[in-house]
């Protein structure tokens, strides 16, 4: 800041920082992706990680709504579920075909297909919904996804009913020599098309539709008085983030081979929020870390503890109210603290933070988990590290509060002694 | 008289019973530079809402150049060459300065909605935000989130994003509202430069910029204009004084232009 000329044309970042800040982290998520299958990951793994990647183009998409455009939306997966089903009715279409148009088109474009399907559905729900934003679009997408649910279960040609549509990925020519029957192919779909959902997303953020939005979230008054038309804005937004939202439908398609009007449904839409916000919608990485970090707990954690839907749910309280930058949030943070010049101090902080957060947790767990065995009454014990844990044992009570409570204390003392810091 | 860039005829606002603008007919020439002065209450924002678009007409006509613009959208307003500054700063709080002045830069460039190009590529656009940066002084505080700029700062931003697009016809509401002598003397001459060869329409409390700046001044009383006039007219006119008691009235006696 001590520059005095600053040449009113070179007031962007730095080309190197524009490579570090907008290149350099693609070119690293790509090798991550194709470097990926040379580790030999199991099945179990490789659909995982398919899920993940469809996870993370759903969830970016929806910050696109929530984090970009302030538009809380609580039925995203609609646009997911409708991209999805047109895409299976696709595959059905090309097993069906016998040559022509469907029959040689490449199971490997459905996401085109998805993303078609889901800027249409946006372009008909959101004419609607974007009039209004704030309470009144959330309580919309609300009714839209409720809507949209029930009417699936009714229409059994176009959505199966309960059993819901399945098609065959195998279906069609190849592409690129990918057949797609094995996890194996199904993994560079996958990877392909998250790279480039991503990629896209992120470019849209540059545009001027996409700094636009931005504008609209912060002050939706203002944008009226430098010439744009505020419902415009996020109409068209929603648009592109239904379309993402139906790419990911159409990756799915593929991944699974199977679509229900379950996929339709609130449970799907308030699973995706939470990914978003708890990976950090102030962020672009954030849903990604989000997208990461939550399917992994949604496929792994129930086998540890039946609990894990507990755990979520507090986990995404407690990002809500002490973390509203979530997972980005932090790993920025950490990043600034490493390379801020009174390191010592932070570090020491967060020693004490970090202390705090796994002592409460220890009571936590200890709580949730004797809790539901004491209520399930088939006289089950909570057995950790060979301690018996029931809850007429004083262990237990004590081993339930006491880390809680100190863990508090020395959260409160973090607070106040590094206050000034 | 030139022709006139912004005309109101007749114009009048109620909410309810409340009639807060009653009648006002005012015609200001291109290039002019008109203030509005009033006590508190007056109706002097409402007007500035009423005009830009924000609150619409119970009565009467707007016309910007010769065109009807009561009725229209503030964004379709503003497209045809109105601005307006806000008297709380309005500004993008959870973006950069420049990003800032940048989207009001966008839409007279022609770049509307446009999602298939990138800003940062966009030279045009570049170059004016810088142009318009330089001419605020605001370069140097480019990159930072707008959220945390001083108060005079974030008072200068607001002009600046109301000048970005270039508009012919500049509003500005109370610019120097809660700034010091010295932030005020800075705005002054910010305004002067931004308005050069515009018409500008301005609200101020502040009677030494009043004086200092127009060329005519209109003054509002519950929701009347009861005089409009050159500054030296509207200082010795009793119904002015009559209208301002006590120490605003001293004021206006003693602002020297």
């Amino acid at each position: 800041m001590t520059e005095v000329s600053i040449n009113p044309a070179a007031l962007g970042p730095t080309a190197s920082a524009k490579f570090r800040e907008r290149v350099l982290p693609f070119i690293l998520f790509g090798m991550v992706l194709v470097a990926i299958p040379f580790f030999g990951p199991s099945r179990t793994t490789m659909t995982l990680l398919n899920h993940i990647g469809i996870n993370i183009v759903f969830a970016l998409s929806y910050n696109m709504l929530l984090g970009r455009a302030g538009l809380l939306s609580f039925g995203h997966a609609v646009y997911l579920g409708l991209g999805g089903y047109f895409c299976v009715h696709i595959l059905n279409w090309i097993d069906a075909a016998d040559g022509g148009f469907w029959g040689n088109l490449p199971v490997f474009s459905m996401p085109i297909f998805g993303f078609a399907m889901g800027a249409a559905a946006g372009a008909v729900i959101g004419w609607p919904s974007c009039k209004r934003a704030g309470t009144a679009f959330a309580m919309i997408s609300l009714g839209v996804a409720e809507l949209m649910s029930a009417g699936a279960f009714m229409f059994d040609s176009l959505f199966g009913g309960e059993m819901g549509i399945s098609g065959d990925r195998m279906a069609g020519p190849d592409f690129l020599g990918l057949s797609l029957g094995p996890l194996a192919d199904v993994y560079w779909f996958i990877a392909f098309w998250t790279f480039f959902g991503v990629v896209a997303m992120f470019a849209f953020t540059r545009t001027p539709l996409g700094k636009l939005s931005e504008a609209t979230r912060d002050n939706p008054e203002r944008v009226q008085f430098i010439g744009y038309n505020p419902t415009r804005v996020r109409y068209l937004v929603f648009i592109f983030a239904g379309a993402f939202a139906g790419m990911a439908g159409g990756m799915s398609s593929v991944q699974d081979e199977i679509f229900t009007p379950e996929n339709l449904s609130l449970i799907p839409s308030g699973a995706i929020l939470i990914a978003a916000y708890v990976g950090g919608i102030r962020y672009f990485s954030g849903p990604i870390m989000g997208a990461i970090v939550m399917t992994y707990m949604g496929s792994n954690l129930s086998d540890y503890t039946a609990g894990w839907l507990l755990y979520l749910g507090l986990m995404f309280i407690c990002v809500v109210m002490f973390v509203p930058d979530g997972i980005a949030g932090l790993v920025f943070g950490f990043w600034r603290g490493v390379r801020s010049p009174n390191r010592s101090e932070v570090f020491g902080k967060w020693a004490w933070q970090v202390s705090g957060v796994v002592l409460m947790i220890v009571s936590i767990i200890i709580i949730v988990e004797v809790a539901f065995r004491w209520s399930d009454g088939y006289g089950e014990v909570f057995e950790p590290f060979g301690l018996a844990l029931s809850h007429t044992s004083i262990l237990t009570w004590i081993l339930a509060f006491v880390p809680l409570a100190a863990g508090v204390v020395l959260m409160r003392h973090a607070a106040a002694k590094y206050e000034e810091a | 008289m030139t022709q006139s860039a912004l005309k109101l005829i007749n114009v009048h606002k109620s909410f309810g019973p409340a009639k807060i603008i009653q009648g006002v007919d005012l015609d200001i020439a291109k290039g002019e530079k008109h203030a509005i002065i009033g006590p508190n209450g007056a109706g002097k924002s409402t007007l500035f809402n009423l005009v830009s678009g924000l609150y619409s007409l119970s009565d009467g006509e707007v016309q910007l150049n010769g065109k009807t613009i009561s009725g229209k959208r503030p964004f379709e307003i503003n497209r045809m060459g109105l601005s307006r500054s806000f008297q709380v700063s309005n500004i993008f709080s959870n973006m950069s300065v420049r990003e800032n002045v940048r989207c009001g830069v966008l839409w007279s460039l022609g770049y509307g909605y446009s999602f298939w190009r990138n800003v940062g590529n966009l030279k045009e656009v570049q170059e004016k935000t810088g142009h318009i940066l330089n001419e605020v002084g605001l370069l140097e505080k480019a990159n930072l989130p707008a959220a945390l700029l001083p108060y005079a700062d974030q008072r200068t931003l607001e002009i600046a994003i109301t000048i970005a697009g270039g508009a012919e016809v500049i509003m500005l509401d109370e610019p120097t509202a809660g700034m010091s002598h010295s932030e005020t003397d800075r705005a002054v001459a910010l305004i002067e430069k931004a308005s050069k060869g515009k018409t500008l329409l301005i609200v101020e409390h502040d009677m030494g910029v009043v004086f200092g700046l127009a060329d005519r001044i209109s003054v509002l009383v519950y929701g009347e204009i009861i005089a409009t006039g050159k500054p030296e007219e509207i200082r010795g006119d009793p119904k002015v004084r009559e209208a301002y008691l006590g120490e605003e009235a001293d004021e206006i006696e003693g602002a020297s232009a």
